[in-house]
């Protein structure tokens, strides 16, 4: 019974990437209409990077990299309304921790190179940001319980620096008469690099505090782990 | 030339599918989980064939690493409760 | 071209094999795994439109949007998780106190042995017995006629 409906929802699905394919087929045959790619590389110069996905990101469609921030705050403020953050991993051995102790800071440095060389080649503030949520789950899984993340006001700093300094540029911009996150001539690529420097550091410790799992600086949980719940029983 | 590139392209999709398909297909949880971590490395690499640098090092970095982190800690858990509830499930009674 | 459609078409197989194993398989953390496989053939999709060639230089705005659908899948990805873990943690602690009342109840009367096979035995409610959970110490007229009658 279930494997008929398992073999009967295949033969829908394969039907409707039938479909998909055809529609795409038909797209592709279609002579391209005017694209967004020429317009976005005509205007490249003054957008003050060179990298065009940095461009779209942090200049042409700025507003939507500054939701995308709220949206990875929201998730966080998600995890963290349910409940504290388990218990964390036994401590590791002298081996992993002298690996630890060089792939930690390797990771920041390689994030600050990502994020500078994000303006003209790829990188840019998200693949940093991800480097430093790398390092600190690396931290985590070694049996670092916070991860290397600060007290939990500092944390709650941290998290909101991205949307926050996004918003406060746009909200200055505006008031000053030039447009929400229109960057005046001449000065935005000091702009973006303020902007992906604030974001590079909100994403990193957005990441490694949804790693951690739960509200910071109340203890541990009762129940979290495997590993607690053998030693309460 | 072209054929060879052709060759190329229909070996790294072949890839690509096969790993989607293990990942899908595997019961278990942990063997699910670093069979999609794969997946997604693969993906990253199939994207920088397409000329999506920032996007393969993205997916690399962010998909697969942080999604794949957090669902190892996941089907961690889920093992240990397995194990939990077979282990001393006549000691509750 | 005919590589755009390559990939955007392995990218389709993705979506479709994704959204089946999203609907056949039960476990959530296959589903989980199912809908990230589905957000990575559509992201292949739009990666595929946006590739021109060797030599022309791709669109940048499709990728944009995939850096922006990759980190949202993962935040949405870590909330499901820490989800998860919570409704995990709140059937535990209900399965504990109910395997207590439990035990402490069937402490005055003789606790009837559980079959081996039984993993989990506080799921259902005490009252709602299974022909399983019937071994030849529970035949005895109040098993057999509860006071209660349901279902």
């Amino acid at each position: 019974m279930k494997r008929d409906l398992a073999l009967l929802l295949g033969i829908l699905l394969a039907l409707l990437a039938a479909l998909l394919l055809w529609a795409l087929h038909a797209t592709l045959a279609l002579e391209p209409g005017p694209r967004l790619a020429e317009l976005a590389s005509a205007r490249l110069e003054e957008t003050g990077v060179s990298n065009p996905v940095t461009a779209v990101l942090l200049n042409y469609r700025a507003y939507d990299t500054l939701l995308e921030l709220a949206v990875l705050l929201a998730a966080l403020l998600g995890i963290w309304s349910l409940g504290p953050a388990p218990a964390g991993y036994q401590r590791s051995g002298p081996a992993l921790a002298a690996l630890v102790d060089w792939i930690v800071p390797l990771a920041i440095l390689a994030g600050g190179y990502l994020l500078w060389v994000g303006g003209h080649a790829p990188g840019g503030a998200f693949q940093a940001g991800a480097l430093l949520g790398a390092a600190g789950v690396i931290l985590r899984l070694s049996g670092e319980p916070s991860a290397g993340l600060p007290g939990e006001p500092a944390q709650r700093w941290l998290v909101v620096l991205g949307a926050g300094v996004f918003a406060v540029v746009g909200g200055g911009l505006l008031a000053s008469g030039f447009g929400f996150l229109t960057y005046p001539p001449g000065q935005a690529k000091w702009l973006i690099l303020l902007i992906e420097s604030a974001a590079t550091v909100a994403i990193g410790v957005t990441l490694t505090a949804a790693y951690v799992g739960g509200r910071p600086g109340s203890g541990t949980a009762h129940n979290g782990t495997g590993q607690s719940r053998t030693v309460q029983r | 030339m072209p054929t060879l590139l052709l060759l190329f392209d229909l070996v790294l999709l072949a890839t690509l599918i096969v790993l989607a398909l293990a990942t899908v297909l595997s019961p278990e949880p942990r063997r699910a989980v670093m069979l999609f971590i794969a997946f997604g490395l693969w993906l990253a690499l199939v994207w920088a064939r397409l000329r999506a640098p920032d996007i393969a090092l993205a997916e690399a970095a962010i998909g697969a690493g942080m999604g794949g982190a957090l669902m190892l800690a996941a089907a961690r858990r889920a093992a240990h409760r397995d194990e939990a509830a077979g282990g001393d499930g006549d000691k509750r009674a | 071209m005919s590589a755009q459609f390559l990939y955007g078409g392995a990218g389709i197989l993705l979506f479709a094999l994704g959204l089946w194993s999203l609907l056949v398989h039960e476990a959530l953390l296959r589903k989980l795994i199912a809908i990230n496989i589905a957000g990575g053939g559509v992201f292949h999709v739009f990666i595929a439109i946006a590739y021109r060639g060797d030599t022309a230089p791709p669109d940048p705005v499709p990728h944009a949007l995939v850096l922006t659908g990759i980190v949202v899948a993962v935040s949405a990805t870590a909330l499901v998780l820490a989800l998860h873990r919570r409704l995990e943690q709140a059937e535990e602690s209900a399965a504990d106190a109910e395997g207590r009342s439990e035990s402490a109840s069937a402490s005055s009367a003789a606790p009837p042995p559980r079959t081996p096979t039984e993993r989990t035995p506080t799921e259902r409610t005490p009252t709602e017995l299974t022909p399983a959970d019937l071994t030849p110490a529970d035949l005895t007229p109040e098993t057999l006629h509860p006071e209660t009658p349901h279902g």
